[in-house]
């Protein structure tokens, strides 16, 4: 497994598989969100209660929260491999090409040349993502703790939010649509009978996945989703400054 | 001195070769190692006999001028391979093969190594297809087979347009096997420029690192000469840019004899020349004549387009001259009569000299998918050169040099007259006679170099012998005449670069010395040389620096040793006083112009020796015998 | 027709390079490329300056010893090798840049001349059947279907001029790796090495200094021989398969009863 990883197709076939296992939780992830698509339906939304349901997955068996720890780690996991795999290649590639003599572009896709900005902004994202969403630290708009859609609904009221995460999704689509090519090439799942199904394969799952993202912001913004209930947290608030 | 024997075993022509392996001495597994042998030139004979002489255990040290072994010109190898398997069930055998392979070579080659090339042939194919050459198969997985150049059995084995690629790579990957191994090593952008002799044995050579021009010194316990063929000595050839007869002729000057030197193959079906600043001609497969119809108009100065003009102002003359085989005449007699009607004035294109291999008929009669499947990717191939279309206008196609069935005199063990000298492939003079048959180079090249030389040249290094530094004085003699004979290039200091003194050799050698022949102008030709070599030696200009790369240097130097060689092919022309093969001598012809032997005085090998730079070469005879094969006219009517 | 042309000049593996400007002029459209340099170099020779050094042999497409290139692409313009591309193919009076093949695993020996070596020493890992000289077993009795022969025969047919390490922008020489392991993989008479082969000639790849394929596919698009990228899935595959197998030279030992 050392040698493998040592090896240039080692290294880019682990980036493959993480890719892989980054693709799969984008999707969970897209399909997760479309819960919020239910709107603030009554006392508690349904993309809440989703949110709820992923905490307890696995209990008792696991910890609260365990099987989200889980998935967790295994994306950490996978974007360090990922990324250092892609970065130690990147010098590889580098030294193997005299310092001033760029490749000229003959008919490589434009996608595929920018795979390592894509990749860095998507990174950038990512964080950013976590801290506004997750760690709820970007709080420029209202955000609870558990309450996702009233979180969302805030969130994308505001133009530079929402045009930042049709940024950041266009930026997968690109990333994606010659990473899925490219993960099927180096794992040598390609021949000449699917290829042309398999470019159009990845050009599809990648729309897919964009939409499927673009979808939540989009809606919201439009006001086509419903303002959330007042918080609960923030009505017994209310009451308490009142009776107080 | 005296032609040596040619070491033919006695016994039936059948078992010749089992008896000469049955008692040749042998090397012990531990004692190979010590023994070393070079190798010059890696195409096909010269890989092969390396990589079998190192799976053996010999020490093997291998070169070529080339920036990599793969490059060597039996690449370029179309059409295919000749073996005696019977696969096609036609009652094939070695017998047949080897009387196809006596009489094509129109009675000038020695039986006894025919037969044992024919025997050899079967053997070869399964060796390629155990290195993974991607030979055609048929439906059921077995191996396909094609027919090929006038003879009647499919005996030619095929890998597409390619079996000289995949031949030469599959040697190739042997040798480098062999070099993995520590067997091998090989000694790329090298050129071998003199052979060493240390008691009067070849014990090693001087070659030039092309890269940084130093001098190198190699000794050896034996020499192997696949140094390949020597027709780019017309200048304009079906030959490599680089193929040069350097390697040989200086062995020859050594000592070695030169065999034949006149039988040069001119291929009828290669795209004409377009300009004087041509460098090369190129090749279309023969297999275009089975479907094209040769033609020009029967009006010189005709330029119409050749649709235009009417079927019967068209001259279709192998047809017309040879009713029987017509389009399908012989390398040799198709290429003669293009010759005749482009000096009748006849001949078509820029310079005329071409004539048409016409589509339309076979177009008309088969349709266009048809001629599309047999030869879509010649007809691709001719349009990328000449930018014209096939299927709308008539090819042009004109003959081209393309093969040295001359080399160097060897015996049946393929030494040369130098003890320890070996030679192999085109290199060497012998089994193709006057006129070599399609599809049999590539199965003499490795048959000398994977089944003949490892058993000989082991045979050879079973002597006891000292071994031979370096620093011997043989090799400071031999190195100092190299050098000077660099510093004499360099000191020219001319203006003409030696392209220009190679082109003119070339027209002379095409004029006097090609397909056509006659006393007074090989005479001719031979002052002409002359000229051309004091001018070469007055006007040359090379750029500086010996000691670094320099391309201009290498090419002068092949262009000095072709304008010795042409001199030596007239001379052998002018000698034999009669019409064979390749060799036509227009005053030695049939009353209808056919090739006219004369057996009783030239049923012979002509060897040449070398008599220093101001002496007349003096010609050794070998007498051929014919005792399994029926000398008889060649009729193609 | 006339040209001008940027040729790249560089005296020594070492050295600085540069472009230096000629113009060529009445040259036959039918001329080949090379033929152009041809006359170019000639008129050098007349006017005593320095020639232009670039390889060739065959002149016919086979050999994979020309290396120009032209107009920032190996090769040049139509996927064919540079001693087949012809002048015709060029607009009267256009500039033309002239360079070697591009990679770090191709030193320029001079002008537009490399060391390709890199190429031989991933063969020497690898590249053949364990076959040598000597009695082989009868063809037939191996029967490969002509489908399969075929497909190996697209692989076999690489000519090994390297312009797939030159137009790739990570210097990757997968296309040309991924050809020899296709051709000797498909082929029942490469099965015994089949692994190995893999193994070793991608480390080999590695240790030469070229880049990891990212599939860009440039490769494929100046490769003369139209090799498809599926070879570089195929090695992909085959060194993955190779490379996680057990090791055959420790085999699982077996239990005592």
């Amino acid at each position: 497994m050392v040698e493998f990883w040592r090896s240039t197709i080692g290294k880019k076939t682990f980036v493959a598989v993480t890719g892989t296992i980054l693709v799969g939780y984008l999707i969970l992830h897209m399909v997760g969100n479309l819960n919020s698509l239910f709107g603030p339906t009554g006392a508690e939304p349904r993309v809440d209660w989703y949110a709820g349901w992923l905490r307890e997955l696995g209990e008792p068996l696991l910890p609260f929260a365990g099987a989200l720890w889980i998935v967790r780690a295994i994306l950490l996991g996978s974007v360090i491999i990922h990324i250092t795999g892609v970065v130690q290649l990147r010098f590889r590639n580098r030294d193997a090409r005299p310092a001033r003599y760029p490749a000229r572009k003959i008919g490589r896709s434009w996608e595929s040349g920018v795979m390592m900005t894509s990749g860095i902004l998507l990174a950038a994202f990512i964080v950013f993502h976590i801290l506004q969403f997750t760690t709820l630290t970007v709080d420029v708009t209202p955000l609870h703790h558990e309450q996702v859609y009233f979180n969302l609904y805030n969130a994308f009221q505001e133009w530079y939010f929402v045009a930042i995460y049709l940024v950041a999704l266009i930026l997968i689509g690109v990333h994606l649509r010659h990473g899925i090519w490219s993960l099927v090439q180096t794992l040598g799942l390609d021949s000449p009978a699917r290829n042309r199904g398999i470019r159009y394969g990845a050009t599809t799952l990648t729309l897919v996945i964009v939409v499927g993202f673009a979808l939540v912001p989009i809606l919201f913004w439009t006001g086509l989703l419903d303002a959330p209930e007042p918080p609960a947290a923030t009505i017994t608030a209310i009451a308490g400054g009142l009776t107080g | 001195m005296r032609l040596p024997d040619a070491k033919i075993p006695p016994g039936p022509l059948e078992h010749k070769w089992q008896a000469w392996i049955d008692q040749h001495r042998l090397v012990g597994p531990n004692n190979r190692s010590g023994k070393n042998v070079i190798v010059i030139g890696t195409g096909l004979a010269g890989a092969s006999a390396a990589a079998s002489l190192a799976a053996q255990g010999f020490g093997v040290k291998s070169f070529c001028f080339q920036d990599s072994p793969r490059r060597a010109h039996s690449i370029a190898a179309q059409g295919g391979i000749n073996a005696s398997k019977d696969y096609a069930n036609e009652g094939d055998s070695v017998r047949r093969l080897f009387a196809d392979t006596m009489k094509g070579g129109d009675f000038r080659s020695r039986e006894a190594n025919v037969w044992r090339l024919a025997e050899l042939s079967e053997n070869i194919i399964d060796q390629a297809v155990a290195q993974g050459v991607p030979f055609n198969r048929e439906y059921g997985g077995q191996l396909a087979t094609r027919s090929f150049g006038g003879v009647l059995v499919q005996r030619t084995f095929y890998s597409r347009g390619q079996t000289g690629q995949q031949l030469l790579l599959g040697a190739y990957s042997a040798l480098e096997q062999q070099v993995a191994a520590g067997n091998a090593v090989v000694h790329s952008r090298h050129e071998m420029l003199d052979v060493v002799i240390v008691d009067g044995e070849a014990r090693g050579v001087i070659v030039r690192n092309l890269v940084t021009g130093e001098i190198e010194r190699h000794a050896a316990d034996a020499v192997i000469l696949a140094s390949g063929g020597y027709t780019n000595v017309y200048y304009l050839s079906t030959n490599a840019m680089g193929s040069n007869v350097t390697a040989a002729w200086r062995a020859h000057r050594h000592g070695a004899l030169m065999a034949n030197p006149s039988y040069t193959q001119i291929h009828p079906t290669c795209i004409p020349q377009s300009g004087e600043y041509q460098s090369k001609l190129t090749l279309m497969s023969e297999s275009l004549r089975n479907d094209g119809r040769v033609w020009v108009p029967r009006k010189g100065g005709d330029d119409r387009p050749p649709a235009e003009i009417p079927e019967d102002e068209r001259f279709y003359y192998l047809e017309e001259r040879y009713p029987s085989f017509g389009n399908l005449a012989p390398r040799d007699i198709a290429s003669r009569a293009a010759k005749v009607v482009c000096d009748d004035g006849l001949g078509v294109g820029p310079t005329g000299r071409g004539v048409y291999l016409d589509f339309r008929d076979a177009i008309a009669q088969r349709g266009r998918d048809v001629v599309e499947v047999r030869y879509g990717n010649l007809f691709e191939m001719y349009e990328n050169i000449t930018g014209e279309n096939p299927y709308e206008t008539p090819m042009m196609i004109y003959p081209a040099p393309h093969y040295a069935m001359g080399g160097l005199w060897v015996d049946y063990e393929l030494q040369t007259t130098i003890p320890g000298l070996f030679a192999i492939g085109e290199a060497n003079f012998s089994d193709h006679g006057a006129n070599r048959l399609g599809a049999s180079a590539l199965m003499q090249a490795l048959a000398d170099g994977y089944f003949i030389v490892p058993h000989t040249v082991a045979h050879h290094l079973t002597a006891d012998r000292e071994s031979v530094s370096t620093t011997d004085s043989a090799f400071d003699t031999a190195q100092d005449a190299v050098e000077s004979h660099i510093t004499r290039l360099m000191d020219v200091g001319g203006t003409k670069a030696a392209q220009v003194f190679h082109r003119e050799l070339g027209n002379v050698m095409l004029d006097y010395c090609g397909m056509a022949r006659n006393a007074p102008g090989l005479e001719k030709a031979l002052t002409e040389i002359g000229e051309i070599r004091e001018n070469f030696w007055s006007d040359l200009r090379v750029d500086p620096g010996r000691d670094e790369f320099n391309q201009s240097l290498e090419y002068a130097n092949r262009v000095s040793d072709f304008l010795e060689l042409g001199e030596l092919m007239c001379l052998d022309a002018l000698r034999r006083e009669e019409s064979c093969g390749g060799h036509f001598r227009e005053e030695y012809e049939t009353d209808d112009g056919e090739a006219l032997r004369d057996d009783e005085r030239f049923a012979k090998v002509t060897a040449w020796e070398y008599q220093g730079d101001d002496g007349d070469p003096v010609p050794h005879d070998e007498q051929l015998s014919f005792e399994n094969v029926k000398l008889a006219t060649r009729s193609y009517k | 027709m006339n040209f001008t042309l940027e040729i790249w000049r560089q005296f020594d593996t070492g050295e600085e390079g540069r472009y230096e400007d000629f113009t060529v002029e009445g040259i036959d459209p039918e001329a080949s490329f090379l033929e152009m340099l041809d006359q170019l170099n000639e008129r050098l020779t007349e006017e005593e300056r320095r020639t232009v050094a670039f390889d060739s042999d065959c002149r016919e497409g086979i050999c994979g010893t020309c290396s120009l290139v032209i107009n920032d692409t190996p090769h040049g313009p139509r996927q064919v090798t540079s001693c087949q591309t012809y002048m015709r193919d060029f607009e009267d009076g256009a500039t033309i840049r002239v360079e070697p093949f591009r990679s770090t695993t191709f030193p320029v020996i001079r002008d537009l001349v490399t060391d390709r070596s890199a190429l031989d020493r991933v063969i020497q890992a690898g590249g053949y059947t364990g076959a040598t000289t000597g009695p082989q077993p009868e063809p037939n009795s191996m029967p490969v279907a002509p489908e399969v022969q075929e497909k190996a025969m697209d692989a076999a047919i690489c000519i090994g001029c390297g312009a797939c390490v030159a137009a790739c922008p990570n210097g990757a020489a997968m296309l040309f790796t991924g050809a020899k392991v296709t051709h000797l993989n498909l082929l029942p008479q490469g099965q015994a090495e089949r692994g190995n082969r893999a193994n070793s000639m991608v480390e080999q790849m590695d240790e030469e200094g070229f880049g990891g394929c990212t599939n860009f596919g440039e490769c494929s698009r100046v490769c003369p021989q139209e090799i498809s990228l599926d070879v570089i899935g195929m090695l992909n595959r085959e060194y993955r398969k190779a490379r996680l197998s057990r090791d055959p030279k420790d085999p699982p030992t077996m239990l005592a009863q």
